[in-house]
């Protein structure tokens, strides 16, 4: 039997990205199943009674050395802020491109902790910054101090010790261009570095933790418990920067979305599932319950998606439970079959995602081709013809061109660039000033304007003529071309409708790294949870593939 | 020093800035990034352009012709490199073209050399005194290597060089031969057993 692969007109709505969430694919799993076997170290831990100081772990693989060093500083209470408007963090880091040199942390100490305003070199892969969660951070000192482990409904609660509030890499602020490590075998897939450096940081905040109780009470004090450290992740707030790079990254998108779509499309296309394999989804998919009902927001909208997942997860758990063989013919296909027609499309991505966890033979090959060398891409192929232009298009933008943008809703809001923070932001072009320097991010209406042109253009005029006359229709005819062999590189939804809701775009991003337990503060920004339940790094050559559900 | 990256992005946001279109102002970000990455003046010589830009004017050319002649003012580098490029595949019958006056030319070069990967051919450009050849572009030579650039060139001559041998016959003939020293000669029991086809040609 052939499967199709999901229509793109379906999967890239906005709402249907809002509703993804992690799985085997992504980037937080996949960097802890290639790094499994590189020797782990604490390279040097060097801080003084309160926690302030320098650290450094490192990942080891013959001559290849990774080396995170963090630098743990003082800051007043009142200059803690998770904004990107924030200049001062309890913590910054930055990963190192081999064994940094004395002259090297010299260097990295006085610019690392700038962040955005210091400079960085080729030596340095990716930078970061975190403040502490200060209520679960103290609990957690004043109770190992004292002997005793923490309150576990505290630490369940919130999730971590510290939050990062950015993570940068490839060439920003100096850092090393992509380009130049992009050869390397254990990077190949995409933001590995950046997963590196948040799963050392969690373990920086346990040996934090340990060593100021220990110096606060050294006789009595205990190490916080490993299986509590697990348990733990790295919280992470993320803004509106994240949108406009899955705008702004097309063939990369559909790579990311193509990988899980053909998982989907080969598992529903298996004949007959196995014992084990039917195990390992129904136990994955019982044991994830937890990580929906300890799933805590402030936010009406998530609160509202959670319930309808948990409704419609347990509804799902019943059907299979009670109604279903699963020694029927192409199992999978039928539960996907089910789930279209019974459940929300939160549920929907929430079962496609445990769908793909006992299919490693599946899963593992198309890590590899997460990654897109985008500068391949970028040429248009200006001997191509009108013709073929409109028909790209009709085809692949369909949904697209039936908006109209001369309602004002649908030409609501605007992307720019904060020349305070040079971030990006999303405002109203009716009631704010600025939308004259509006960020090429309206791909939709643009996309609709070249449509309208190219209705009165002549069937068999080349690209370049066209370009000539059309020269601020650039940027989308090249998406157009893009899109033509890259079905899942746009989003099929208009990004400035009134409608919108920008974290949507976040929420897909952020499912892709693996993220858990979306919390949504405004539309705009969100907190999440990463390496919530995963081992630790000495751990590591044991793991348990389905970690995420099992700790 | 700054990454590839950052000035991709600096370079297209400032030519935004400076009156380009977004898909124009991608190419010219590449287009800087590329020439840094050989080793020419891009950003330099992005900055001394877009300073007299709003002071002066240049002229932008659509159809690129055998020979082109500006008007009255220099041409602008970038509107030519990206029609270049963008027009490749027709300019590509043309062989040899000709520009007069192009202000900046140093802008255009990158624009040249992603053409020439697009047709496969080599092209060689001549600025007044000043040599490019543009290698597909995997890499550029140049006789003007990290140094200053000329801000104007009176003729701009480009050859869009045909694929052939860079050496003689003769030449080829004597490395094969020392090749030929690495084969082994075939004695009746190794053409009956080292091909591992059938015993006859033709079954």
């Amino acid at each position: 039997m052939q499967v199709k692969l999901r229509d793109p007109n379906t999967i890239m709505k906005l709402s249907r990205l809002g509703s993804f969430h992690q799985s085997r694919l992504s980037f937080l799993r996949s960097f802890l199943d290639e790094f499994k076997e590189w020797e782990y170290k604490n390279d040097l831990f060097d801080l003084d009674e309160n926690g302030f100081g320098t650290a450094i772990y490192s990942f080891k693989k013959k001559e290849r050395v990774y080396s995170l060093i963090c630098f743990a500083n003082k800051i007043n209470d009142k200059e803690r802020s998770d904004r990107v408007i924030a200049t001062k963090w309890d913590a910054a880091f930055t990963l190192h491109d081999g064994v940094p040199l004395k002259s090297d942390i010299d260097r990295l100490k006085n610019e690392v902790p700038k962040q955005e305003v210091g400079r960085l070199s080729y030596k340095e892969l990716t930078l970061s910054r975190a403040n502490k969660s200060i209520r679960v951070f103290n609990h957690v000192i004043d109770s190992l101090s004292k002997g005793k482990q923490p309150d576990l409904d505290l630490l369940n609660n919130v999730g971590y010790l510290y939050r990062t509030t950015a993570v940068y890499g490839s060439g920003k602020f100096g850092l090393a261009d992509r380009f130049r490590i992009k050869n390397r075998e254990e990077i190949n897939g995409p933001f590995r570095l950046e997963m590196m450096l948040v799963y050392l940081v969690r373990q920086f905040t346990f040996d934090q933790v340990n060593h100021v109780a220990k110096f606060k009470n050294p006789k009595k004090a205990v190490k916080l418990d490993p299986s509590i450290c697990r348990n733990l992740g790295i919280g992470n707030s993320t803004g509106l920067g994240m949108a406009p790079f899955i705008v702004n990254h097309p063939t990369l998108l559909n790579n990311w979305i193509m990988s899980r779509e053909i998982a989907l499309q080969k598992i529903r296309e298996i004949k007959k599932v196995n014992f084990r394999e039917i195990k390992i989804f129904k136990e994955s998919l019982k044991n994830s319950l937890k990580n929906i009902t300890s799933w805590n927001t402030d936010s009406v909208y998530q609160k509202k998606k959670i319930n309808s997942l948990l409704n419609d997860v347990k509804k799902f758990l019943k059907f299979i439970d009670s109604d279903f063989n699963f020694e029927t013919n192409y199992s999978f296909n039928k539960i996907y079959l089910w789930l279209e027609k019974n459940a929300c499309e939160e549920c929907i991505e929430y079962v496609v995602s445990m769908m793909l966890e006992p299919f490693d033979d599946i899963v593992k090959p198309l890590i590899s081709k997460m990654s897109s060398d985008e500068d391949q891409y970028f040429t248009i192929p200006t001997d191509r013809k009108i013709n073929d232009l409109r028909n790209i298009i009709e085809k692949r933008y369909s949904d697209i061109l039936k908006i109209n943008f001369k309602k004002k809703e649908n030409n609501k809001n605007f992307w720019f660039i904060s020349k305070n923070k040079e971030e990006p932001r999303y405002a109203d072009r009716f009631e704010e000033n600025g939308s004259e320097l509006e960020q090429p991010l309206a791909i939709a209406r643009d996309i609709k304007r070249l449509y309208e042109i190219l209705l009165v253009s002549k069937n068999n005029l080349t690209i370049d003529k066209f370009l000539i006359e059309n020269p601020d229709l650039r940027h989308v005819i090249r998406r157009a071309f893009i899109i033509e062999n890259f079905p899942y590189s746009e989003i099929q939804d208009n990004t400035i409708g009134e409608d919108v809701i920008p974290i949507d775009m976040l929420r897909l991003k952020l499912s892709f790294f693996g993220a858990l337990k979306f919390d949504p503060r405004s539309d705009k920004w969100l907190r999440i949870c990463m390496f919530q339940g995963a081992p630790l790094p000495t751990d590591l050559k044991n793991i348990d593939q389905q970690w995420v559900y099992n700790s | 020093m700054k990454s590839l990256s950052e000035i991709d992005t600096t370079s297209k946001r400032a030519s935004r800035a400076i009156g380009f279109s977004w898909g124009e102002a991608e190419e010219i970000g590449k287009s800087v990034r590329l020439l840094e990455l050989f080793g020419f003046q891009g950003v330099k010589t992005l900055i001394q352009y877009y300073k007299l830009r709003p002071h002066q004017n240049f002229e932008n050319l659509s159809l690129i012709k055998e020979k082109n002649i500006s008007e009255k003012n220099s041409f602008c580098p970038i509107s030519l490199g990206i029609n270049f490029l963008d027009q490749i595949r027709s300019i590509e019958k043309l062989k040899k073209i000709t520009f007069d006056n192009v202000a900046f030319p140093l802008l255009m070069i990158s624009f040249l050399s992603r053409s020439s990967e697009i047709i496969g051919k080599r092209i060689s450009v001549k600025f007044d005194e000043i040599e490019f050849l543009l290698n597909l572009n995997v890499n550029i030579s140049s006789n003007l290597f990290n140094k200053d650039f000329p801000i104007s060139a009176k003729n701009v001559k480009i050859d869009l060089l045909e694929n052939k041998d860079n050496f003689l016959e003769d030449d080829w003939k004597t490395l094969y031969k020392l090749s030929e020293e690495t084969f082994v000669n075939e004695s009746d029991s190794l053409k009956k057993g080292a091909a591992g086809a059938g015993l006859t040609d033709n079954d």
